[in-house]
């Protein structure tokens, strides 16, 4: 589809890489308004309840045209072009990396042999965007926000990468597309699904490193240091406001999805459908990659409303001295599987 | 190695601990009450805004003496001969015209006192908890129905009465007094003659002028 994109009408490709943005827009909506909710229901709250009807479910749009509204305030000393950029560069990285998610079976954005490959390079931009908007904002907490960003996001990205690769070892394809079609089919104790979490135990093990390590990456609760709001103010976005604030909002639940699409791809067999051929057109293989990637960012909501925040040495030590260990063992075992069996 | 395995169970054990309390409450019902669509229901005995069912007050003034922060005004006039302001539903006869009983909400502080003393049980609190005002003054209430004409007509009038009342009672004092002095005159005339006699008259028409 993308080989020859010289010779395609230049709309087509337009409509073509607009497709992921109208996903994260719609998702970004469904997922503040869905978190809400989820903080409400787990402390026996009901959350917004008024704006559009049931259930408040215009909360997010009405907050949103709050927010176009705002004033874009931009301090005296900061410095004013890297300040004003940050917000969309972190917007475009998360956003460049939904190219290679296979959404369904007969879309991909973008269907290179090195989607994850891509996919790792492209999101470390956000900790760049992260220190850029902290250090631009002139302001000690946003600067502090931005360094912890940077450390837990270089720290946590090696222990995502050796998971990565644990099923990377498996499939011996970088093209998530692939990796997706070598888990359909039911065929493991006769009716469980193809997918690379139930196929050998250390994928399992993998998966929860895996899922670990990406809750710090898209800095959630419990490793939300960042924007620890009981102790940072808001981190690096405390001097944000408006437009620009609600671009890194954006970007943050964009990542969160990102994260959790790469996730559901690796190990829940992406747009598979869990019951074989039943339910698999590219409509519901679309459904079906949404519903996966939406349930992990459930569990991340869930997560958050349920654990405390760790310290900065505490998540220090987590990575390093368990994680990455773990992980590399973990690697190193699922290749001698791979190699016996 | 063990206890490090022993370590990280207790972790992950804790942690779908935790999960399973707050899934449990996830799916659990919720307490909010949503305020302007439903409301609590109020106890009996709940202390609320105060009602004055102002055709059954006697003018006692007794909450105004029993609430402890003065936030009761009473003004009252003795109703003239003329009129019969008729009897509350109590049976109690009403004696005076009420030309003010104000209650300022926004200095009471919901002590029940003033509602026990009442005679005629019309003081009480009703169950209202949505008052807010803009302007402090509009939290105090006017109870009285008197409109102002009549509360000068009444008091016009209650004046009237009141001095002629006075000049009757003076009359009669002046009666009495004169009585008196003749009596005394008369009592006291065969032994002594005119200075003790007058002293005497003198000390008693000041005690039935103050009296
Ligand atoms: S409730 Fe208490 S404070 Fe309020 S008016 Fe009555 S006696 Fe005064
Ligand atoms: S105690 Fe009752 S009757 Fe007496 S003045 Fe107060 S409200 Fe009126």
């Amino acid at each position: 589809m993308t080989q020859n994109l010289l010779h395609i009408n230049p709309i087509a490709i337009l409509v073509h890489a607009a497709i992921p943005l109208v996903i994260i827009l719609v998702y970004a909506l469904v997922a503040i308004w869905a978190e809400r909710k989820v903080a409400g229901f787990i402390q026996d709250r009901l959350g917004p309840m008024r704006v559009g009807g049931w259930h408040g479910w215009a909360q997010s749009i009405a907050d949103l045209l709050k927010l176009i509204q705002k004033e874009d305030i931009i301090p005296n000393d900061a410095s004013r072009f890297l300040f004003k950029f940050a917000p969309f560069m972190m917007f475009a990285a998360s956003y460049a990396a939904f190219a290679v998610i296979p959404f369904s079976s007969s879309y991909i954005g973008s269907n290179i042999n090195i989607g994850v490959f891509y996919l790792l390079a492209v999101t470390s931009v956000l900790t760049l965007s992260i220190i850029m908007a902290g250090w631009a904002s002139n302001n000690k907490w946003s600067l502090l926000g931005g360094m912890r960003s940077a450390a837990q996001m270089v720290s946590y990205e090696v222990p995502t990468i050796a998971t990565v690769l644990t099923v990377i070892v498996v499939t011996g394809s970088l093209n998530l597309m692939t990796v997706t079609e070598m888990q359909s089919g039911n065929d493991i104790l006769g009716f469980l699904p193809n997918w690379f979490i139930f196929q050998n135990p250390f994928l399992l093990v993998a998966f929860v490193i895996f899922f670990i390590s990406i809750l710090a990456e898209s800095h959630r609760v419990p490793f939300d240091l960042p924007e620890s709001e009981s102790e940072l103010v808001a981190g690096y976005q405390t001097e944000y406001s408006g437009m620009r604030w609600a671009m890194f909002m954006l970007a943050e639940y964009a990542d969160m999805l990102l994260l959790s699409l790469l996730g559901a791809t690796l190990f829940f067999g992406g747009w598979n459908s869990p019951f074989g051929d039943f339910m698999s057109g590219p409509f519901w293989s679309f459904f079906w990659f949404m519903l996966k990637g939406l349930l992990l960012v459930f569990v991340m909501m869930w997560i958050r409303w349920t654990l405390p925040r760790y310290r900065v040495d505490q998540l220090m030590h987590i990575c390093w001295s368990i994680l990455i260990p773990l992980s590399f063992i973990n690697l190193v075992l699922v290749a001698l599987w791979e190699v016996i069996f | 190695m063990v206890e490090a395995i022993k370590s990280g169970w207790i972790t992950f054990k804790s942690i779908f601990i935790g999960m399973g309390v707050t899934i449990r409450h996830f799916f659990g019902p919720s307490v909010t009450l949503q305020y302007p669509d439903e409301r609590p229901v109020i106890p009996d005995k709940a202390r609320t805004k105060l009602y004055v069912n102002i055709d059954d007050c006697i003018g006692c003034h007794l909450c105004a003496r029993a609430c402890p922060v003065n936030c009761i005004y009473i003004d009252t006039v003795p109703a003239t001969s003329d009129v019969d302001l008729g009897k509350t539903s109590t049976g109690n006869p009403k004696r005076f015209w009420l030309t003010r009983f104000d209650i300022d909400m926004a200095k009471c502080m919901y002590c029940d006192l003033c509602v026990h003393p009442c005679p005629t049980n019309c003081i009480y609190m009703v169950p209202d908890y949505e008052y807010s005002e803009f302007d402090r003054t509009n939290l105090i209430y006017h109870f009285s129905n008197l409109e102002p004409a009549m509360v000068a007509e009444v008091k016009e009038k209650a004046e009237k009465e009141a001095a002629e009342k006075q000049k009757q009672r003076e009359e009669m004092m002046r009666k009495k007094a004169e009585e008196a002095k003749k009596k005394q005159m008369e009592a006291k005339k065969p032994p002594q003659q005119n200075t003790d006699g007058e002293t005497g008259t003198k000390s008693d028409k000041s005690d039935n002028g103050d009296s």
